[in-house]
């Protein structure tokens, strides 16, 4: 009895000392954002990594989604003919909730995890005390250019990934389901406010600045050797993809309405 | 007439979670002095020198550079000692992502700008000093050897020639004339430059080469620290275990096991 309490409250402390290592490192990583000296060519090489590296998973997994969804809800609103909804409803859900997520769970896979692995090999091997050795702070030099271009460039993988999703949906419903081009087009922009696109954008770079955030924190603090690396990489990727479920339902609620 | 010494280590202890790893190090350097630590495997050296870069916190105990208390040193203070120092590490630390001018240069242009070319200049002047060619400065660290990387590093610590100077190992896994070529390069740095040395080495010819005092580490304290010519009848049958390379004595490999905590 005694064991069990003992470890209850072992794992709660644990978990308290975690999350106050989490804040301080997260206010630590944005106030160096702010001062001198800028790291351009780091920002440079991980907007390039990101934005750019990242454009053909994104546009795949927009461009099938988009698909696969025209399919779907033309089955689901023929039952009560409503199929003209179609391009409404592909439009409102690649933009308001598919392109953003699924861009995010994508990209928290292959950003979060090297960003892990990276900074990772870096504290096993030395190199972030060789940094500090060598006048630069690691978290100028390595965590706040990831966050800062993980956080700007989400939302513009996400535009384009919403771009691709709807040319999807449109392909489908022109070429399979039989839509008139320019009716199909001509809906999709009807009810499509402003509003859907920025709440995806808004989703998106909180989405980027949670990816990065994690990548660079569990690969800072690192276990020691392959094995701990490898560890950070997992818990990166889990914690980011986590986060970006439990973020979108918080961000979609505070704009609901 | 006394000199304020280089560096002061007093009672200085370190634990990881259960482990403690220095029980109260108490050392002192003085300057334009040569210090050669010695001791078995996993006994704390390396511990040691991060806590006096403040690369770990130590839980306990004074640090002084030049008379000032560092245990306690807020960032600013932290940062402002350490750009009077310069370290290779045990493992090299290279920056993979940095060709190796960027590598040895990298402290250089963080305090000024240097054009590509005289950074480019300065990095092949100091690989050539340690043996490399200069051609060298285009690689990628991957791309050497360990013997390789190990002088790179060392370059990389000394290229903006620092006061205080920490070397980890710096001779292990070289051949025994690129050693000697180090060696030579460490003591040029105290005699010619003034910088004051701490050096973690296992190679007894090289502790000779090298060191003015040695200090042995053993179970989490210097157990003990004299002058190099003192080295061979300390008296000490731990000393003279190591010093003389014996396997019999008290430094079995199950005590040393023992004295990491295993
Ligand atoms: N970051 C760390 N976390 C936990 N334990 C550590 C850490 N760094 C060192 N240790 C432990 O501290 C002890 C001393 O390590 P240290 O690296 O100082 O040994 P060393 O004297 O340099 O040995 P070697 O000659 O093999 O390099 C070891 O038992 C090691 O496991
Ligand atoms: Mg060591």
């Amino acid at each position: 009895m005694i064991g069990f309490l003992q470890n209850i409250g072992r794992t709660s402390l644990a978990f308290l000392a975690a999350i106050g290592r989490l804040v301080l490192f997260t206010s630590s990583a944005i106030r160096w954002t702010f001062f001198p000296p800028y790291y351009l060519r780091q920002l440079g090489r991980q907007v390039i990594d990101i934005g750019y590296y990242s454009l053909p998973v994104v546009g795949l997994t927009t461009l099938f989604s988009g698909m696969v969804l025209a399919l779907q809800s033309y089955t689901g609103f023929a039952r009560f003919s409503a199929e003209d909804t179609v391009a409404t409803v592909v439009v409102l859900s690649v933009t308001r909730e598919l392109g953003p997520v699924l861009a995010g769970l994508m990209v928290a896979g292959r950003i979060g995890a090297s960003m892990a692995a990276e900074i990772g090999t870096m504290r096993v091997t030395d190199q972030i005390d060789a940094l500090d050795t060598l006048s630069t702070r690691p978290m100028q030099y390595l965590v706040a250019p990831r966050i800062l271009a993980g956080t700007i460039c989400l939302p513009f993988l996400v535009l384009v990934g919403d771009l691709i999703g709807v040319f999807g949906g449109y392909l489908v419903g022109v070429y399979r389901l039989g839509f008139n081009p320019s009716i199909y087009l001509a809906r999709t922009m009807e009810f499509l406010e402003i509003s859907d696109v920025t709440l995806g954008l808004i989703k998106a770079a909180v989405f980027g600045f949670l990816i990065a955030l994690m990548g660079c924190y569990h690969g800072y603090h690192s276990g020691r050797g392959a094995e701990g690396v490898g560890r950070a990489t997992t818990n990166a990727v889990v914690s980011s993809s986590i986060l970006i479920l439990i973020s979108n339902y918080l961000v979609t609620a505070l704009f609901f309405g | 007439m006394t000199t304020t010494p280089k560096i002061v280590m007093q009672g200085v202890t370190k634990s990881f979670g259960d482990k403690q790893v220095l029980r109260g190090i108490d050392l002192e350097v003085a300057p334009e002095e040569s210090l050669a630590i010695i001791g078995t495997s996993g006994c704390g050296k390396s511990v040691t020198l991060k806590c006096l870069l403040g690369l770990l916190r130590a839980d306990g105990g004074s640090i002084l550079v030049d008379g000032v208390e560092m245990i306690d040193a807020n960032r600013h203070q932290m940062e402002a000692m350490r750009q009077r120092f310069g370290m290779t590490f045990q493992f090299g630390a290279l920056f993979d992502s940095l060709p190796i001018w960027e590598n040895v240069t990298f402290r250089l242009r963080q305090r000024q700008t240097l054009s590509r070319t005289e950074a480019r200049h300065i990095a092949a002047e100091t690989i050539t000093q340690l043996g490399l060619a200069s051609h060298v400065i285009d690689q990628f660290p991957a791309e050497l050897s360990g013997g390789m990387q190990k002088r790179v590093a060392l370059a990389r610590a000394i290229a903006d020639k620092p006061e205080i100077l920490l070397f980890d190992e710096p001779t292990s896994g070289l051949d025994p004339i690129t050693g000697g070529v180090i060696d030579s390069l460490i003591l040029d740095s105290v005699r010619r430059l003034g910088a004051t040395a701490l050096t973690i080495s296992h190679d007894m010819a090289s502790v000779r080469r090298i060191a003015d005092k040695v200090a042995m580490v053993h179970k989490g304290v210097i157990i003990w620290c004299g002058s190099a010519s003192e080295m061979d009848n300390t008296g000490i049958a731990e000393v003279d275990q190591f010093v003389h390379g014996l396997a019999d004595g008290p430094l079995t490999l199950a005590a040393q096991a023992e004295a990491r905590g295993e």
